[in-house]
C-alpha cells in the first residue's frame, strides 16, 4: 500500500487506484466533450444561414444524433462518474472505491462503446440518424444497417455505468470513516449515493428497450410495429421511463458539486443541509413517476395527460426548495468571486431558467405549442450545458490544485467564465424566441424570418466552443507549470475531509480511516 | 483527524495492477463487434464469417479471463486478505447487481401490461383515438393475441396494397397458444412441471445452505446436486417447449407480439436460469473438488442462491402473466 504510481502506461491500462480511473475518466470525458463539441459546430455551421450549404440532411441528422448520444453518454456522465471516483473516497475518508478492479472494468469499457459507436460514422449507410431518443419506427423499420452497432454499443456503456454505480453505491454503503453517519456526508455523496440507484435502477431498462429493438429489427418481432399488434408509441414509454431518470442522473451529481463550492466561498455552512437531502431524494422518486410529459404529443388519453403534467409540475418544489438553499448559503455571507465559484452562481441562475421553461413546458396544453421546436432545444441545454458542464468547469477549477499541487491561472480562469457565459447565452437564448415561434428541432434548413436568431445563435456557439479550448489549454498548463502549492486548504473557507490531505494528494490517502467528527 | 488508527479497524484490501478489467473489456469489445456484424450479415445477406469468429474469439476471452478473474479472488479470500469490511462490499455488489436485473425484468413485465392492458385494445378502437380502426379494420383484440392486426387486413400483402409503408415484415398470429389448458390437461402442460422443477430447486438449495451452516458437508453437496439436476431439467424442458412451439404450435417470433412477448420473457428468463444453473455448478465443482466453504465463510455459494431465488421469482411471475392470465 506504500508503494507509488506504476511507471508507464501500464499504470492507466491496470489501474486499481481510485485517482487514476478518475482521471482516466475525466480525459476521457473532455476528449468526447470535444468530439460532440465538433459535431455541435457543424450543426451550428449548417445553421450559420438558411438553405443547405456545408452538409446533406441525412449527415445533418447523424450529427444531432451523435451530438447528442455523445454528450449524454460520453461526456456528461463519465465526468460525473470521474469526479465520483475521485472524490467520493476522499470525502468520507476511504482508502479507494470499495470494488477496484470492477472500477477499472467500469472505464475501459466506455472506450470501447464509443469507438464502435463513433465508427458506425465511417459505414455504409451511415451512423444512427433518428436522434438521440431513436424512436422506433425511425430506429427499426428506417434505421441504417449501423443501427446493430449502436444497439450494443449502449448495451457496454449500461455495463459499464451499472458496475459504476454498483461501485459507487457500494462505497458509501460500507466504506465511511468512522462517526460518519449518513446524514454527516458532504452532499456531493448523497447526490452521487441516489444518481447511482437511478443509473442501477433505469440502465437496465435501457437495455430492455435496445433488445427490443433488435429483436424487431432482425428477428421478426413486432414490439413497436402495430402489424403484429406492437406499437411504436411503446418505445417511447420505455425510453423515456429510463430518459427522465437519466436527466437527473446527469444533474444531481451537478447539484451536488455546487452545494460543495457555495459554501466555500460564501464562507459560510450549507443553508438546510437534511432539506437538501430530501429534495435530492424526492426528486429522484419522482423522476420515475413523469415519464410521459415528454410524450404530451403522442395521442396519450386526457387523464394521461393530466397526470403526468400534475406529477411534473411537483419537481418544482423540491428543485425550488434547493435553490433557495444556495441563494440563502450566499446570503449575508463573505463571499469571493473566484472562478469556480462564478460557475456555481452562474449554474444556480442559468439552471433556474432551464428549470423556469421545464415548467412551461410541463403545461400539456401549452405543450402542444412548444413541442419539438427550438424551445426545447434551448431548455435543456440551459440545464445541461449550464447545468452539468458548467458545474463540471466549477469542480475542475474547484479540486484542480488539490489534485496536482499547482494553482491554476485565476485571470485565466476568470476570462474563460466570462466567454463561456456570453457563448452560451449568446448561442442558447435566442434559441428560445426561434422556438416559440415556430421553428422545428432537427431540421437542417429553416424559414427565412429565423436567419438573424439562427446567426446569433451560431455565433455564440463558436465563441462558447472556442473558449472550451482556453479551458484545455488552462488545465494543462496548470499540471505543467502551474505555480507549485502545498497547503492542505486551497481554499480557506472549504470543509470536508478532502481538505485534510496534502497538497498535491499523495497517490493513496486514508489507508486507516480517519476519526470523523 | 487523519493518519489516527483506530484499533478495531481492519486495513481494507486494494488490489495491486490488475490484467482482468482491461483483457475483460477488449474480449466484450470483440464479441459485441462480432455480434453485430454477424446479425447484420443474416439481415442483409452479406459474408459474416469474420463476424462470427470475433464473437466466439471473444466469448472465450472473455470466459477465460472471468474464469482467472474469480480464480484470484477466490485464492485472495482463501489466503485471508478479506476483511469483514471487504466482504461486505461484495455482499452489496451482488445486492445491487440482482436489483439492477429486477429492473431488467420490470422493463419486459411492463411492456406485456402495456400491450395487454392500453395499445392492444386501442388497436381495436377502444378508447377515445380515431386512427386505429380506419388503419386497422376489422381487428378485434384478444389475449393471447391469435389474429394480428395484419392478418385482420388479410396478410403482408393486403397491408402493403393498402399503403402502409412502415412495416417490417410478416407477423401472422400463433396457430395456437401456450396459455393454461385446463386442469383436465394439467399433467400435459409443460410450465406445470417447469414451476414444480424451479420451485422445489429453491427449496433443495435452502436445504443444502442450511446443512452448510452446520458443517454437514456431505447433505450439502447432495442437496446442491439435487438443485442442480431440477435447474437443468427445467432448461431441457424450457428446449423442448420451444421446440413444441416451432414445429406443433406454429407459435415463433413473428407471430405478432403474443409471440414476441411470449419469447421475450421466458428466453430471458431461461437464459437467466441456464447462468444461475452454471454459477451453482461452478460452486458445486468448488465444494466437492476443492472443499472450499465453511460453515461461516461461503459467500460464493449465497450469491449464488440469491441469484437462483432471483431466477425462481422471476418464473413465478411469469406463470401468472405469460402462461396463466
Amino acid at each position: 500500500m506504500s508503494h507509488g504510481p506504476a511507471k508507464g502506461l501500464s499504470r492507466w491500462f491496470l489501474a486499481t487506484n481510485h485517482k487514476d480511473i478518475g482521471t482516466l475518466y475525466l480525459w476521457f470525458s473532455f476528449s468526447m466533450f470535444l468530439l460532440g463539441g465538433s459535431f455541435a459546430m457543424i450543426i451550428r455551421a449548417e445553421l450559420f444561414q438558411p438553405g443547405l450549404q456545408l452538409i446533406e440532411p441525412n449527415f445533418f441528422n447523424q450529427m444531432t444524433t451523435m451530438h447528442g448520444l455523445i454528450m449524454v453518454f460520453g461526456a456528461i456522465m463519465p465526468a460525473f462518474v470521474g469526479l465520483a471516483n475521485y472524490m467520493i473516497p476522499l470525502m468520507i475518508g476511504a482508502p479507494d472505491m470499495a470494488l477496484p478492479r470492477m472500477n477499472n472494468f467500469s472505464f475501459w469499457l466506455l472506450p470501447i462503446a464509443f469507438a464502435i459507436l463513433a465508427s458506425t460514422l465511417f459505414m455504409d449507410g451511415g451512423a444512427p440518424n433518428f436522434g438521440w431518443t431513436f424512436y422506433a419506427p425511425l430506429s427499426t423499420t428506417y434505421a441504417p444497417p449501423s443501427v446493430t452497432y449502436f444497439i450494443f454499443g449502449i448495451h457496454i456503456m449500461g455495463l459499464s455505468s451499472i458496475m459504476g454505480s454498483i461501485n459507487i453505491i457500494a462505497t458509501i454503503m460500507n466504506l465511511r470513516a468512522p462517526g460518519m453517519t449518513l446524514m454527516k456526508m458532504p452532499l456531493f455523496v448523497w447526490t452521487w449515493l441516489i444518481t447511482a440507484f437511478l443509473l442501477v435502477a433505469v440502465m437496465p431498462v435501457l437495455a430492455g428497450a435496445v433488445t427490443m429493438m433488435l429483436m424487431d429489427i432482425h428477428f421478426g418481432t413486432s414490439f413497436f410495429s402495430a402489424a403484429g399488434g406492437g406499437d411504436p408509441v411503446l418505445f417511447q414509454h420505455i425510453f423515456w421511463f429510463f430518459g427522465h431518470p437519466e436527466v437527473y442522473i446527469i444533474i444531481l451529481p451537478a447539484f451536488g458539486v455546487v452545494s460543495e463550492i457555495i459554501p466555500t466561498f460564501s464562507r459560510k455552512p450549507l443553508f438546510g443541509y437534511a432539506s437538501m437531502v430530501y429534495a435530492t431524494a424526492a426528486i429522484a422518486f419522482l423522476s420515475f413517476i413523469v415519464w410521459a410529459h415528454h410524450m404530451f404529443t403522442v395521442g396519450m388519453p386526457l387523464v394521461g395527460e393530466l397526470y403526468f403534467m400534475w406529477a411534473t409540475m411537483l419537481i418544482a418544489i423540491p428543485t425550488a426548495a434547493k435553490v433557495f438553499n444556495w441563494i440563502t448559503t450566499m446570503f449575508k455571507g463573505s463571499i469571493t468571486f473566484e472562478t469556480p465559484m462564478l460557475f456555481s452562481i452562474a449554474f444556480v441562475f442559468l439552471f433556474t431558467i432551464g428549470g423556469f421553461t421545464g415548467l412551461m413546458l410541463a403545461i400539456a396544453p401549452a405543450d402542444m405549442q412548444y413541442h419539438d421546436t427550438y424551445f426545447v432545444v434551448a431548455h435543456f441545454h440551459y440545464t445541461m450545458v449550464a447545468g452539468a458542464i458548467f458545474s463540471m468547469s466549477a469542480a475542475i477549477y474547484y479540486w484542480l490544485p488539490k489534485w496536482t499541487g499547482r494553482m491554476y491561472n485565476e485571470s485565466m480562469g476568470k476570462v474563460h467564465f466570462w466567454i463561456s457565459f456570453l457563448g452560451f447565452n449568446l448561442t442558447f437564448f435566442p434559441q428560445h424566441f426561434i422556438g416559440l415561434a415556430g421553428m422545428p428541432r432537427r431540421i437542417p434548413d429553416y424559414a427565412l424570418q429565423f436567419a438573424d436568431f439562427n446567426m446569433i445563435s451560431s455565433i455564440g456557439a463558436f465563441i462558447y466552443g472556442a473558449s472550451q479550448l482556453l479551458f484545455l489549454y488552462n488545465v494543462i498548463a496548470t499540471i505543467k507549470y502551474g505555480e507549485k502549492t502545498t497547503v492542505k486548504k486551497t481554499w480557506e473557507g472549504a470543509n470536508g475531509l478532502e481538505w485534510t490531505q496534502p497538497s498535491p494528494l499523495p497517490y493513496h490517502t486514508f489507508t486507516t480511516p480517519p476519526e470523523f467528527k | 483527524m487523519s493518519g489516527q488508527h483506530n484499533s478495531d479497524y481492519q486495513t481494507y484490501y486494494v488490489p495491486e495492477q490488475s490484467w482482468m478489467a482491461i483483457l475483460a473489456s477488449i474480449a466484450l469489445g470483440l464479441m459485441v463487434i462480432g455480434a453485430a456484424g454477424g446479425i447484420n450479415s443474416l439481415t442483409y445477406k452479406t459474408d459474416g464469417s469474420t463476424s462470427w469468429v470475433l464473437l466466439i474469439g471473444g466469448m472465450m476471452l472473455l470466459a477465460g479471463v472471468l474464469a482467472t478473474w474469480f480464480t484470484i479472488t477466490i485464492r485472495e479470500n482463501l489466503a485471508g486478505m478479506n476483511s469483514a469490511q471487504l466482504k461486505r462490499s461484495y455482499r452489496l455488489g451482488m445486492q445491487w447487481f440482482i436489483f439492477s436485473e429486477v429492473m431488467f425484468f420490470f422493463c419486459f413485465f411492463g411492456v406485456l401490461l402495456y400491450l395487454r392492458t392500453l395499445s392492444g385494445p386501442w388497436l381495436s378502437g377502444d378508447g377515445a383515438g380515431v386512427m386505429n380502426t380506419i388503419l386497422w379494420p376489422n381487428f378485434v383484440y384478444e389475449w393471447p393475441l391469435m389474429a394480428t392486426p395484419q392478418d385482420a387486413m388479410g396478410g403482408l400483402d393486403a397491408q402493403n396494397a393498402a399503403g402502409h409503408l412502415a412495416n417490417n415484415g410478416v407477423h401472422k398470429g400463433p396457430a395456437q397458444n401456450m396459455a393454461f389448458p385446463g386442469f383436465a390437461d394439467l399433467l400435459h402442460w409443460l410450465p406445470f412441471w417447469n414451476t414444480l422443477l424451479l420451485v422445489s430447486s429453491s427449496v433443495f438449495l435452502e436445504f443444502a445452505h442450511h446443512a452448510l451452516k452446520h458443517d454437514k458437508r456431505r447433505v450439502f453437496n447432495l442437496w446442491l446436486a439435487a438443485t442442480l439436476v431440477f435447474g437443468f431439467s427445467f432448461v431441457i424442458l424450457q428446449i423442448v417447449e420451444y421446440h413444441e412451439a416451432y414445429s406443433e404450435y406454429g407459435l415463433f417470433l413473428n407471430s405478432g407480439v403474443y409471440g414476441a412477448t411470449f419469447f421475450l420473457l421466458t428466453g430471458f428468463h431461461g437464459f437467466h436460469v441456464c447462468m444461475g444453473a452454471c454459477i451453482l455448478l461452478v460452486q458445486f465443482c468448488r465444494s466437492v473438488m476443492g472443499r472450499q466453504f465453511t460453515a461461516e465463510d461461503h459467500f460464493g455459494f449465497e450469491a449464488a442462491s440469491w441469484y437462483w431465488h432471483f431466477v425462481d421469482v422471476v418464473w413465478i411471475c411469469l406463470v401468472f402473466v405469460v402462461y396463466l392470465f
